[in-house]
């Protein structure tokens, strides 16, 4: 283990969140270390089903993921590594007018934000996506700017570039407790971060354990509402590539969603059963019943295609459905990015970039306040953001 | 065996892995199959690694001299083999109906 110091700063989970924030922060020469307890991508990010879009309903979601858009569509060439980051569009299937008319609103506030998203017709729905049924079906709110990357690639870049620029990752390696001094008046400051491989002396802590933040926040003796919901995805056989282009969603089906993986032509799906709070990831078959019949409403061709995997992973969920990001008060230096609500992927490079600012300077260009950990004991609680699966 | 047969020995059918990509990972330290899966895709194919899992975990234990009891094996998980989506939709239909 490199020798570290008080000013140094350790960062707990090694996903995609983790990542980038220790790439970020190595980027302007930060010393930075990673510390997680499996192997990266463990937790969350490797579950995911690798959809990044901005068609949210609220300007601080729409405005982050636009920002994270940007640094999508050039992080094969910053970490230099194909990530397989396409824009193949999000298509929000709507089926009578209240839908309608909630997506109107939606796709304005997106114009207002300068994302290109709109309303069209079922006409132009089968233009897209030729194999769709087309009963029923009003419209869809449609951004061609929105779309997938490859999960397992994504942290195999950042962990390769982060290998490349010297900053350590420790992975299979837990953190067992933080050790805390009473400064003068309440202010608590974070000494060391004590692991089962050994302790690392710290004064700056980032919890980027997004499902087990809970766990790591009460060694520091605070308590933030984050709980892990069970989710599930399941995947088929390889088709060639384009049956299935964007991310389809549909909430008139249970909040389905599926799309063609780019790069192994499998169609991946999930919809919004959810099982929790829990730990536990055994998939259902309750889920393969329920995911199937809703994909193959939607496209009926979809009976024909065998399912080959189903899995599960966390949604850590918070009570308005978006993540704590920012400084938590009560102790120096302790910052938390988590409780992404099935968010972390597609928002991880915009929030690495905001938190970077925040913690060099106190201050940041994006609206990071949103996200503001304390929120819920100061009473606030933000718009649900628009979440499927 | 030499290199060049190495690249032509195919452990993962499904997803044209060779003996070769197993190989070099395990040679990188990484020894953790959950790992290799995801990077090199084999067992993630239509036969859920049901051919190339046993093959991996014999080359994970030759080669970085780990015993095969202590070498995890990824969960299996339903379906146990590959089915059409159409079957599950309709047994979806059946329970709705029973309720």
């Amino acid at each position: 283990m490199k020798k570290m110091n008080k000013s140094d700063i350790v960062i707990v989970g090694g996903g995609i969140t983790g990542l980038a924030m220790a790439y970020n922060l190595a980027n302007k020469g930060e010393n930075v270390i990673v510390v997680e307890k499996s192997y990266c991508g463990s937790g969350s990010t490797f579950r995911c089903a690798s959809g990044i879009r901005q068609q949210f309903g609220d300007e601080a979601n729409i405005k982050m993921m636009k920002r994270s858009i940007d640094i999508w569509k050039n992080l094969s060439e910053q970490l230099e590594y194909d990530i397989d980051f396409i824009q193949d569009g999000y298509l929000f299937l709507l089926y009578d007018e209240k839908e309608i008319s909630d997506y109107k609103k939606y796709v304005s506030l997106q114009n207002q934000h300068g994302v290109h998203s709109k309303i069209i017709d079922a006409k132009e729905v089968k233009d897209i996506v030729p194999i769709i049924d087309m009963h029923d079906l009003k419209a869809a709110s449609w951004n061609d700017t929105d779309g997938k990357a490859n999960p397992f690639k994504t942290v195999m870049g950042y962990k390769n570039k982060l290998k490349e620029m010297d900053v350590e990752i420790l992975e299979y390696t837990k953190v067992t407790d933080v050790v805390l001094e009473n400064n003068k008046g309440d202010k608590r400051e974070i000494k060391e971060v004590i692991t089962d491989k050994g302790g690392i002396k710290t004064g700056i802590v980032v919890n980027c354990t997004n499902a087990w933040a809970r766990e790591l926040n009460s060694k520091i003796g605070i308590d933030l509402p984050i709980l892990p919901y069970k989710h599930q995805c399941m995947k088929t056989e390889p088709f060639k590539y384009g049956q299935i282009r964007p991310m389809v969603v549909s909430f008139k089906h249970g909040g389905v969603y599926f799309t063609q993986e780019g790069n192994q032509g499998g169609i991946i799906g999930g919809y919004g059963l959810k099982y929790g709070p829990t730990m536990d990831i055994v998939p259902t078959y309750e889920f393969l019943k329920g995911v199937s019949s809703r994909i193959s409403q939607i496209i009926p061709s979809m009976k024909y295609a065998a399912v080959i995997r189903t899995w599960a992973g966390y949604y850590a969920e918070t009570p308005d459905g978006n993540p704590l990001v920012g400084k938590i008060e009560g102790v120096n230096d302790y910052y938390i990015a988590g409780g992404f609500s099935g968010h972390g992927f597609m928002l991880a490079p915009a929030i690495a970039e905001a938190l970077l600012q925040e913690i060099r300077t106190g201050k940041t260009s994006l609206p990071l306040d949103f996200y503001d950990p304390g929120r819920f004991s100061k009473g606030e609680i933000r718009h649900k953001s628009i979440q499927m699966g | 065996m030499s290199e060049v047969s190495k690249e032509k020995v195919i452990i993962c059918r499904c997803n044209n892995v060779s003996q070769k990509d197993i190989e070099d990972l395990i040679d990188e330290g990484i020894t953790d199959i959950e790992v290799i899966k995801r990077v090199t895709r084999a067992g993630m194919g239509p036969c859920q690694g049901r051919t190339c899992v046993p093959l991996i975990v014999s080359l994970i234990s030759r080669k970085a001299g780990i015993k095969i009891e202590d070498i995890k094996i990824p969960p299996a998980r339903i379906p146990v083999r590959y089915v059409p989506m159409g079957i599950f939709a309709l047994e979806d239909k059946d329970d709705e109906e029973n309720e």
